[in-house]
């Protein structure tokens, strides 16, 4: 049983966690025309901005309620509704997401209010969806962030078909609730997956159709350019089933079971074989079809990939730093192929962190890990980019995951999930090893007489420095 | 920070904006509002200074998605470049432990990173809730012996503008005048050279550009006492009063510090730009017709006629790929004519400039050196710079880093000139980097490929609208 250890310190030293207004604004962008508005000072959006911007490489579409010093400590109720006002003038969104922040809660701002009062005061915009939601940076992490804005377009966006079930009205329409643990790239995968079975999957939010990356006929939209659509959203409750993927949208998902009665299927993440397996048995008796030639083959190689690796992955002592969701499925997927987690560290407390196959986890920093990391010699770390300088201080290599992957290209569009996807996860892990290889130290015995020919052991330029 | 004092920081008497709109002060307006908060702001101007422990004192938000994202260089200590935060809690937000938490935060970080001073920076929520950031500085001071200083730059106070100043303010306040400069070193005093006291303010080192120009600095005799901030340590901004002259370089949000160290230590200043040879030129000479040393001037003219001799024929090859090449330039402040020169220098033409944060008097330069006929765009919004690209028929974007995925996701080319970007390009030695990268984007073969119709498209022309997906197919 893994021991959860508390945070320590008074002062967080290189910061692992990002925040919950960050979130929530990033599960909006999963929506088809939408646009966030962040409810503070316009610091916390243009910080938001970048830090989506340079992970992503994409323009994000972002805005604030901007309070200044005035509407701070009198009150910032007008800052929402015009917000709200000048977006629906300038862009006519379908959604428009309203987490709040640090700021704003501090104050004490009633967001849900604000929003009627918004509708009634201005019925003309009643087409644009005001999806409200509490976020403040003061607690959680990017991950609760996103999963309470799931929740919260639920609560919004679902209408409430308990008494009159409309479960399987769209027989093949299968949900996905996708935490924010999932790329661009994995979204897409578990579409390719889902309609391998005569399925249509509708995912919320769906990321991997607004923020895949891909170059678009027009020049530039104020909104995003993809997703899920309101529409999408309303009919989540006639579909067949629900497929749920990561535990911090238990929650989220609750509430779409008890409103809609659509039965689901949780799986705590989609990495390596056995989550591939158990994903691929419940799509088999969703759609009462066999899985295709196709699947039974990428799980074949697999298979043989994880016995080509596992020299490699076999005893690798690895340390991870990531919101709970990723990190529990990063560490069972390590532990899986035979490594070991000798150090890891969450940004936050979740219920899921109890699943983690280590001796311990901390609720800290990269700080953390780096210490951590050293005491047990580990010898690869996965995080984020801010690792990066950690890896290069340890002198081990470094496997980006997470959010944010600034100074990588592509880090938005791997695929980690499927079978696939642990296919290249393995590939890369035993690379990074095999290219940062500790050889045994050369050893000149006093008896052996030194010839010309063989020259005097220099070391070589540029030893003992990092390679990546 | 009462509103008094931010309205007296809002007044700059130097700046030549300061009798009309105030850019600092322009009202938020929710829904349409684009730009960074004055935390942003003081982090920006000071967070270079290398050997400090940086704390945000804050909830998450503020360091989290915002610790070691610019690319000031430095020589020597990384330590700048740590995220520090006291990550606040629920519970500290409630409770009103915000004050303890970073007492002991900056005892952790002293005990742990020996920096030789700390800086606090208070965010919306400390500064909302009356966290005392000064009491809390004095008190770790005196109990620990390493000067703590506090920044009160919530962001809520106004524009990332304001925040430089707030950071100039606090710099000034709390560490210029602190310390006597160091005698120069015996081994680096050269006969016939008299060696001249100066300071650069509103310099960042963005990747490591101002070391294209150090070594002119040494040549000359010219120390730098400081630099505010690029590659700056603590102690040097200590001595800042002992200089013989300042250099404002490219950013009026600092005005303040070269103002207040004219008024009280007598130590003049000028404005210039390390952008473009002119501009570069320029600067050398203002700093001798300021030191007032006749031979530092013949030593400088002779300096600048061998620099210029040597960058224009290395620069002379690219001169052709680019020379009647069009820009559209939309960077703020006076960056635009800095800039400008720096291009036209090149045989480029720049169709139009953005003016949104330039004041009266840049704006005069630039009709100056772009003649009657400049264009000046304020609209900064990506719809309105991509139709003025197609207006002006540019050929490629200069613009900040914000609307880099503006230009690329419209098919065209791109510079980045601001904080984020991974190039230097001041100096003589850095108009080299900024041909090749003009180039690189100008003539990349993939501009083309992404422009044309897939084959097997007959009609379908790029860049035509088309209508959205229907809402439920898939």
């Amino acid at each position: 049983m893994v021991e959860i250890l508390k945070r320590a310190k008074p002062l967080a030293v290189s910061p692992l966690k990002a925040s919950q207004p960050i979130g929530a604004a990033l599960a909006f962008l999963g929506l088809r025309r939408a646009i966030p508005m962040l409810h503070g000072s316009q610091g916390c959006t243009a910080f938001g901005k970048v830090f989506l911007v340079r992970h992503f490489r994409e323009p994000i579409p972002l805005q604030t309620t901007a309070m200044d010093q005035v509407s701070s400590i009198m009150s910032a109720d007008e800052n929402v509704i015009e917000g709200l006002r000048v977006l629906c003038e300038k862009n006519s969104p379908e959604i428009i997401g309203l987490p709040t922040t640090g700021l704003s809660e501090t104050q004490g701002c009633d967001i849900q209010r604000l929003v009627r009062e918004f509708h009634a005061r201005h019925p003309q915009f009643a087409e644009t969806a005001v999806v409200p939601v509490n976020t403040p940076d003061y607690a959680g992490c990017l991950e609760t962030g996103f999963a309470l804005a799931v929740e919260a377009i639920i609560d919004t966006l679902v209408p409430d078909t308990t008494n009159s079930s409309l479960v399987g009205r769209r027989r093949k329409q299968v949900n996905v609730l996708a935490s924010s643990m999932l790329t661009p790239g994995d979204i897409e995968a578990i579409k390719t997956w889902i309609e391998a079975f005569g399925l249509r999957p509708l995912v919320l939010p769906d990321i991997g159709d607004s923020l895949d990356g891909h170059l678009i006929d027009q020049d530039s939209t104020p909104l995003t350019l993809g997703g899920t659509s309101r529409g999408e959203v309303a009919t989540l409750g006639e579909a067949a089933a629900t497929l749920v993927i990561g535990r911090s949208l238990n929650r989220a998902a609750d509430l779409l079971k008890s409103r809609t009665g659509v039965p689901d299927f949780r799986f705590d993440h989609l990495l390596g074989l056995d989550a591939c397996d158990a994903f691929t048995l419940v799509l088999t008796e969703l759609s009462g079809q066999p899985v295709t030639a196709g699947i039974e083959r990428q799980r074949a190689q697999l298979q043989d990939a994880m016995v080509d690796t596992h020299f490699m992955t076999g005893f690798l002592r690895v340390g991870i730093a990531a919101d709970p969701d990723l990190l529990v499925a990063l560490g069972q997927f390590l532990h899986g192929v035979g490594a070991e987690v000798v150090a890891a560290v969450a940004s936050s407390r979740a219920e899921i962190l109890a699943d983690l196959p280590a001796a311990t986890v901390r609720i800290g920093d990269l700080e953390d890990l780096e210490r951590q990391a050293l005491a047990h010699r580990a010898q690869l770390i996965v995080s984020n980019s801010h690792a990066a300088a950690s890896a290069e201080r340890l002198q081990i290599p470094l496997l980006r995951a997470g959010f944010p992957q600034y100074d990588w290209v592509g880090g938005y569009a791997r695929t980690w999930v499927g079978y696939r996807g642990a296919r290249q996860a393995l590939f890369d892990i035993a690379n990074l090893f095999l290219g940062n290889h500790h050889d045994t130290p050369v050893h000149r015995s006093i008896y052996r007489v030194n010839r010309a020919g063989d020259p005097q052991f220099r070391p070589t330029p540029g030893s003992g420095l990092v390679q990546h | 920070m009462k509103t008094a004092e931010i309205a007296e920081l809002l007044n700059e008497p130097a700046c030549a904006h300061n009798a009309k709109e105030k850019s600092g002060c322009a009202r938020t307006k929710p829904g349409a509002t684009a730009g960074g908060c004055s935390f942003d702001g003081a982090q920006i101007a000071l967070l270079p200074i290398a050997d400090v422990a940086h704390i945000v004192h804050g909830p998450i938000a503020c360091a989290g998605a915002s610790w070691d994202n610019r690319g000031a260089r430095s020589s020597g200590p990384t330590l700048y470049r740590i995220g520090m935060t006291t990550d606040l809690t629920e519970q500290d937000v409630i409770m009103g432990r915000g004050e303890k938490r970073l007492f002991l935060a900056i005892k952790q970080a002293i005990d742990d990173y020996s920096p030789q001073a700390v800086f606090l920076y208070s965010t919306c929520v400390p500064a909302l809730i009356g966290d005392d950031l000064e009491a809390v500085a004095k008190a770790a001071s005196e109990r620990w012996g390493v000067p703590v200083v506090p920044i009160d730059c919530a962001g809520f106070y106004g524009t990332k503008n304001l925040g430089n100043r707030i950071a100039g303010e606090a710099m000034f306040k709390y560490v210029i005048g602190s310390r006597e400069p160091d005698p120069v070193p015996a081994t680096a005093q050269r006969p016939g050279i008299t060696v001249h006291d100066v300071n650069l303010i509103g310099e960042y080192n963005i990747a490591g550009e101002f070391w294209y120009l150090a070594p002119l600095f040494d040549e000359l005799g010219l120390r730098i006492l400081c630099t505010l901030s690029g590659d700056a340590r603590f102690h040097e901004v200590q001595t800042m009063h002992r200089a013989q002259a300042s250099m404002v370089v490219c950013a009026k949000a600092l005005l303040n510090v070269a103002r207040k160290l004219e008024e009280s230590f007598g130590v003049p200043y000028f404005e210039g730009s390390f952008y473009g040879i002119t501009d570069t030129s320029q600067a050398f000479r203002d700093f001798a017709a300021l030191l007032g040393d006749a031979d530092l001037t013949a030593r400088t003219e002779a300096m600048i006629s061998r620099e210029e001799a040597r960058i224009r024929a290395a620069l002379e090859p690219w001169r052709k790929r680019l020379a009647g090449k069009r820009v559209l330039l939309y960077t703020g402040g006076v960056k635009s004519w800095s800039v400008v020169s720096a291009l036209q220098d090149l045989g480029m033409t720049v169709v139009a400039t953005g003016t949104n944060k330039s004041t009266e008097e840049d704006k005069a330069r630039i009709r100056e050196i772009m003649g009657d006929d400049a264009r000046m765009i304020t609209d900064g919004s990506p719809k309105a710079l991509l139709q003025a690209f197609r207006d002006h028929q540019a050929d490629i974007l200069i613009a900040g880093g914000r609307n880099l995925y503006t230009a690329l996701k419209a098919r065209i080319p791109f510079l980045d000139i601001n904080q984020e970007r991974e190039f230097g390009y001041a100096g003589y030695e850095g108009m080299l980097e900024l041909v090749r990268q003009l180039t690189l984007t100008l003539e990349s073969p993939v501009w083309h490929k992404v422009r044309a119709p897939a084959p097997w498209t007959r009609h379908k022309v790029a860049g035509e609208a088309l209508a959205w997906r229907g809402e439920n197919d898939g």
